[in-house]
């Protein structure tokens, strides 16, 4: 029986924490946790997840877990590796939750060099696009219009797509598996990490995980939010594996895009014009990936 | 045990064979670079059982064998400098979290300007950062201590990283006779490298653990107490160590400082590292010409050893009449005076209660690889010699620019 969100187990391994309500990151490692199971081991960086679980005296992580330094997750992650490694150890599988600050900017070499190495690491990159666990500064994933706190009025580089892409980063590494997902499609996500879990090398997941607290959205908001970033073609739910791109959802016609902006006090700055313009970056990426789909299908050595 | 004739990077290689750390990982910088390049051939030859793994940066180097170190075994790592530097938020961090980490350090001047020769400022630089950190003299001290700072690092009583330093070039690339032990003398003195289940700070199969954890500030103070009286009561197992080493191995030094003609010393140089080897020769031709010259040479700066320097310098009973004290080291705290002098000088306000202190005059000297010769050793005595006279003097000496001071 193939995993799904009604056949995810019952045992809890991150209870009691103290993140904040409609928290996507939390979601996320509550899930992965239930999917990989009590052997896991877990690396968390500085950020949001090891300030909210390991407040001396109570830990929410009723697995193996650590704190790494906020530039070191991947370095980690292959230490305890390489133990797993030695001692020839199975069915442990050593995973890392990083937030887009910690993976995209701070921990870039340090993941890099943990891919590079064909480490047996699976690495999660919960996105909420900007450093939360700080005060909601923009990071190398914050999107074009982003209102952070060092970005009041809206991230506007000339750069008309900024956003690190973490996706094809991972997979120019030439690891075995990486993919996106989206905490609104749960049993597309869940597939994802079951599929990481037995992947044997590095596996990439880049899951965008909304910050009600960042976003200026409610707390409630956080599946729906999850759901239409991937109907209005923002974040495509995509598959890089054996050298070939799929593209696990193609929407015939994509969602308008104020129906993601609105209720997020982060894009309140956003003129039409501008989302006119985000619309016409998104219609490029698609061509770029459709391409990039076909082109690796056709020929996966040179995906 | 076998005499070979190594370097001191090579015998540090040796050393860190003999301890059979599980994971190696290392970034290269000159002039640690033999260290690691010994080790993965050994590896490679299967003269070593480690995973070596190459990492990206030195923060990645010590963040990784943290990690496994968490995974309950041991592990080694090596930098120098520019890397010691980069890596230093991962000492605090490994010191913090109490793991029995060793780690060789190539002593190495720091940018700028660049320069790649051998002084302690990098090391010195991080003396606050919790870990134990010792001087080798020769090449045979540093397979030595390799071997003690395992089983120092490792005693439940200390659980604290230790960081081994070699000067740069003058010891790491200088070749000398070096006994190798047997593998079986080293099993029989280190405990497994495959800690413990239950060892405090890591992970547990059947009751996991979470580590590295956040503490607010009322805890964090008293996790902080406990690392600084932790590391303060070291000196006892470092001194256990030390002795069960010279029964086992029939040769080291015992103690935290080693003293040498200090009796009825009136002149007393202390240093560390490679150098006092030749502030050694020095005081020996000073003797021969009725100069009572002392040496007293710091192995330890972690724990600092107050109550030996002490005892050093001014007799057990503190009767000694210690004339003058210099500190030689290859290290300046800009705006103030050398880090060791510093250290030297509040262990002396601990003895100022029992009367007057002698001058000390602090000589810096060495730095970027500056050579020391004798006849310098020699001027610095006739410094101290000076001082003990009356004669007033700057207090702060740097070597070759006595025009300017």
């Amino acid at each position: 029986m193939s995993i799904s969100i009604k056949t995810l187990p019952n045992p809890e391994h991150f209870v009691g924490h103290k993140a904040c309500g409609g928290c996507g990151g939390s979601l996320i490692v509550r899930w992965v946790l239930k999917v990989l199971g009590e052997k896991t081991h877990v690396v968390i960086p500085a950020g949001c997840m090891s300030a909210v679980g390991f407040i001396y005296p109570q830990m929410a992580l009723g697995v193996n877990a650590i704190i790494s330094p906020f530039a070191a997750t991947g370095a980690v992650l292959s230490g305890i590796a390489a133990v797993v490694r030695a001692k020839g150890l199975t069915d442990v599988p050593v995973v890392g939750f990083a937030g887009d600050g910690a993976t995209a900017d701070i921990g870039l070499q340090s993941l890099s060099g943990a891919l590079d190495r064909r480490e047996k690491i699976i690495y999660i990159c919960y996105d909420n696009e900007a450093y939360m666990n700080t005060g909601i500064q923009k990071s190398g994933a914050t999107p074009w219009g982003v209102r952070t706190t060092t970005s009041p009025r809206g991230f506007r580089p000339e750069l008309d797509a900024p956003k690190k892409d973490l996706l094809r980063i991972a997979a120019a590494h030439g690891i075995p598996y990486a993919a996106t997902a989206s905490v609104g499609y749960a049993n597309d996500l869940l597939k994802k990490i079951e599929k990481a879990g037995q992947v044997d090398g590095p596996s990439f997941l880049h899951i965008f995980a909304p910050c009600p607290t960042g976003w200026g959205c409610e707390a409630d908001a956080t599946v729906q939010l999850g759901k239409s970033v991937v109907d209005t073609g923002l974040w495509p739910l995509l598959e890089w594996e054996s050298r070939q791109l799929t593209i696990n959802r193609q929407p015939k016609k994509f969602a308008p895009l104020e129906e993601y902006l609105a209720g997020q006090g982060r894009y309140r700055n956003i003129t039409e014009d501008e989302i006119a313009a985000l619309e016409a970056v998104r219609d490029r990426n698609w061509r770029e990936l459709r391409a990039w789909n076909i082109h690796s299908s056709v020929n996966p050595d040179f995906g | 045990m076998s005499v070979q004739f190594l370097s001191g990077n090579e015998a540090v290689a040796h050393g860190v064979r003999l301890s059979r750390p599980r994971v190696v990982a290392a970034y290269p910088i000159t002039p640690q670079t033999v260290v690691v390049e010994r080790l993965a051939e050994m590896v490679e030859d299967g003269d070593l059982a480690a995973e070596f793994v190459h990492v990206e940066s030195e923060h990645s180097a010590l963040a990784l064998v943290m990690g496994s170190a968490a995974m309950g075994v041991r592990t080694f790592t090596a930098t120098s400098s520019q890397g010691l530097l980069y890596m230093a938020e991962c000492l605090y961090y490994t010191a913090g979290g109490r793991w029995p980490i060793v780690m060789m350090n190539a002593n190495r001047a720091l940018a700028l300007p660049w320069n790649i020769y051998g002084d302690q400022s990098d090391s010195l630089a991080l003396i606050s950062s919790g870990w134990i950190q010792s001087y080798a003299e020769t090449a045979q001290e540093a397979l030595d201590l390799v071997i003690q700072s395992y089983a120092i690092a490792e005693d439940l009583r200390v659980r604290t990283p230790v960081l081994v330093n070699l000067d740069g070039f003058v010891l790491t690339h200088t070749y000398e006779p070096v006994d190798v032990p047997e593998q079986e003398q080293v099993d029989a003195f280190l405990p497994s490298p495959d800690f413990p289940v239950g060892y405090p700070g890591t992970f547990n199969q059947e009751n996991p653990q979470s580590l590295a954890i956040t503490a607010g500030p009322g805890d964090y103070t008293v996790f902080k107490f406990k690392q600084h009286q932790d590391m303060v009561a070291a000196a006892g197992p470092i001194r256990e160590v030390d002795e069960r080493f010279i029964q086992h191995f029939g040769r080291g030094v015992a103690g935290l400082t080693e003293g040498y003609q200090l009796d009825d010393a009136e002149l007393v140089i202390v240093t560390l590292g490679s150098i006092a080897g030749t502030v050694r020769t020095v005081v020996d031709e000073l003797r021969t010409e009725g100069v009572k010259a002392g040496l007293l040479r710091l192995r330890y700066l972690r724990p600092f050893p107050t109550a030996e320097v002490l005892a050093g310098l001014f007799g057990p009973q503190r009767s000694a009449k210690v004339a003058a004290i210099g500190i030689l080291e290859k290290d300046i705290s800009f705006g103030h005076q050398g880090t060791v002098s510093l250290e030297v000088k509040a262990a002396l306000y601990e003895a100022a209660t029992q009367g007057a202190l002698p001058p000390a005059i602090n000589f810096v000297a060495g730095l970027g690889g500056q050579e020391i010769g004798l006849a310098d050793i020699r001027r610095f005595f006739t410094a101290l010699a000076e001082a003990a006279q009356g004669q007033q003097k700057p207090l702060v000496q740097f070597l070759g620019m006595e025009h300017a001071q």
